[in-house]
């Protein structure tokens, strides 16, 4: 397997030691000829709007609409998930908006507010939750399923195959995430086995 | 500052990896550069250029005017205090600042102690000529390294010094046997927790910017190949013909920034570049302040 980590902006590296440490193989995705034969994209925290508009100036965002429309999995972790969000509050800007939800940037504040909590992730029990300026989804429509709330508000959700966060698991020392999402990709070839051919 | 606090903050830094944070003086500005793709930007009443031709004692800017700074971008909001001038700090960890600058560009307060940044919750980053500075910034409670360079110049000569110096220091520790690091730590005069710390990882516990005389989308790209994690840029953006188009440029330099074919088009039609002075030209030399 070979998974894409968007390298734009932003800590990508993180995910890129998280996924070598439980045995994967990744490529830094830059341009667009770096999107060939992924199993899977993961879209890294870091500023939404640099990343945004590096996606256009690299030609990268119709390609990887494409992709993550057509079922790539894709993990999306803060400023990932605003990437992936069909909505910003209080912006007319969208990027990939693949992600039926309403997303509200620096939800929590400025960098004084930023915390670490830990709470139940569906699927994965606990997890210690790194909220960094983070955005949380302030409404998902009725097909989104659900992963975790903090304070009443969504910061973890699942769409089709792919996974938004407000938190980053890659700070977190716990791989836990990273494995689901694997499996996840794996799980995929066998339901589009002519995506290797 | 908990230990969870300086990990958030470090984390913040981890974020802005890859990105360019640039000097704004205007909200105006700071639009302009946040619509260019700054990661961050810097508020500050003048530009380090405009400081060194002005003279005299330079400090924090009115609140007032970050503020407006705040207000008119999403993006991170940094400032600028001086030198062990730990009050200033307290000012701006009060109106929420995301990342305080101990920064050697303004006239320092103390010319003995740099500020007790563990005694913050707010983040700070300092700039450091060699490993030795780092690490003991770092020891402070810096949550975020960046090379001095010489502000205001537009030469990068300093800034290249710095990283080299500091990634050449980072080797030397690395191939040490560990029982020789006990002096290799006093000879840095840094802790020598640290020293261990760098030995074993092979780099800074902190993320490590470059700053000082960025100009060209070249020389953000030399410094991104040197090692620097990411760009400060300050006079070199708004002391130029075209800030917004530069400003982009840089970005684009900085994320792709093996890609010498790219760069050769992002080089195209920028305009004038700030016109730079070297060091042998000026008197008032910033990197100097705070080691």
């Amino acid at each position: 397997m070979k998974i894409g980590v968007l390298a734009l902006q932003g800590a990508f590296i993180e995910h890129e030691n998280m996924l070598t440490d439980i045995g994967t193989v990744c490529t830094e995705v830059r341009q667009v000829s770096d999107l060939q034969g992924l199993d899977g994209i993961v879209l890294p925290g870091g500023e939404s709007t640099v990343q945004g508009q590096l996606l256009q100036k690299s030609g990268l965002l119709a390609p990887l609409w494409d992709l993550i429309a057509g079922g790539l999995p894709t993990l999306a972790t803060c400023a990932g998930l605003i990437l992936l969000a069909q909505k910003i509050k209080d912006s007319p800007v969208t990027h990939l908006g693949t992600l039926p939800v309403t997303i509200k940037r620096n939800a929590y504040g400025r960098q004084l507010s930023s915390f670490v909590t830990e709470e139940p992730v569906k699927g994965i029990g606990n997890f210690s939750m790194v909220f960094i300026r983070a955005p949380y989804i302030e409404h998902a429509d009725m097909d989104v399923e659900i992963l975790a709330k903090v304070d009443g508000k969504i910061v973890a959700v699942k769409y089709g195959n792919q996974i938004g966060l407000s938190f980053h698991p890659e700070l977190s020392g716990n791989p836990k995430i990273h494995k689901w999402f694997l499996s996840l990709c794996e799980k995929r070839l066998d339901v589009y086995p002519l995506h290797h051919t | 500052m908990n230990q969870t606090q300086y990990e958030l903050n470090k984390g913040l830094a981890q974020m802005l990896k890859g990105g360019v944070i640039m000097d704004v003086t205007t909200p105006e500005q700071a639009k302009i550069a946040e619509e260019a793709g700054a990661c961050a930007v810097m508020a500050l009443e003048r530009i380090p250029a405009d400081i060194r031709a002005a003279g005299g004692v330079s400090r924090m800017s009115d609140p007032k005017m970050i503020k407006g700074i705040q207000a008119a971008v999403s993006i991170p909001v940094m400032a600028k205090c001086r030198i062990g001038h730990f009050v200033e700090a307290q000012v701006l960890q009060a109106i929420e600042i995301d990342y305080i600058d101990e920064s050697e560009v303004l006239s320092p307060a103390d010319d003995v102690y740099h500020i007790d940044k563990t005694a913050f919750q707010v983040p700070f980053v300092c700039g450091a000529r060699d490993l030795g500075e780092a690490l003991r910034r770092i020891s402070e409670g810096a949550a975020m390294i960046r090379t001095k360079g010489e502000p205001g110049t537009g030469d990068v000569v300093q800034a290249v010094r710095h990283m080299r110096k500091m990634n050449a220091q980072i080797r030397q520790l690395v191939s040490m046997k560990q029982d020789e690091l006990f002096e290799a730590a006093k000879q840095l005069q840094v802790p020598y927790e640290l020293a261990l710390y760098v030995h074993e990882n092979q780099k800074l516990p902190v993320v490590n910017f470059a700053a000082g005389g960025v100009a060209t989308p070249a020389d953000a790209a030399l410094m991104m190949q040197l090692g620097a994690e990411g760009v400060f840029v300050g006079s070199g953006i708004f002391k130029s013909g075209n800030p917004a188009k530069r400003a982009a440029a840089i970005v684009q330099a900085v994320t792709n920034y093996t890609d010498a074919a790219l760069i050769a088009r992002l080089s195209e039609d920028l305009g004038e570049a700030m016109v730079g002075i070297n060091p042998n030209e000026i008197k008032l030399i910033m990197e100097e302040r705070g080691q």
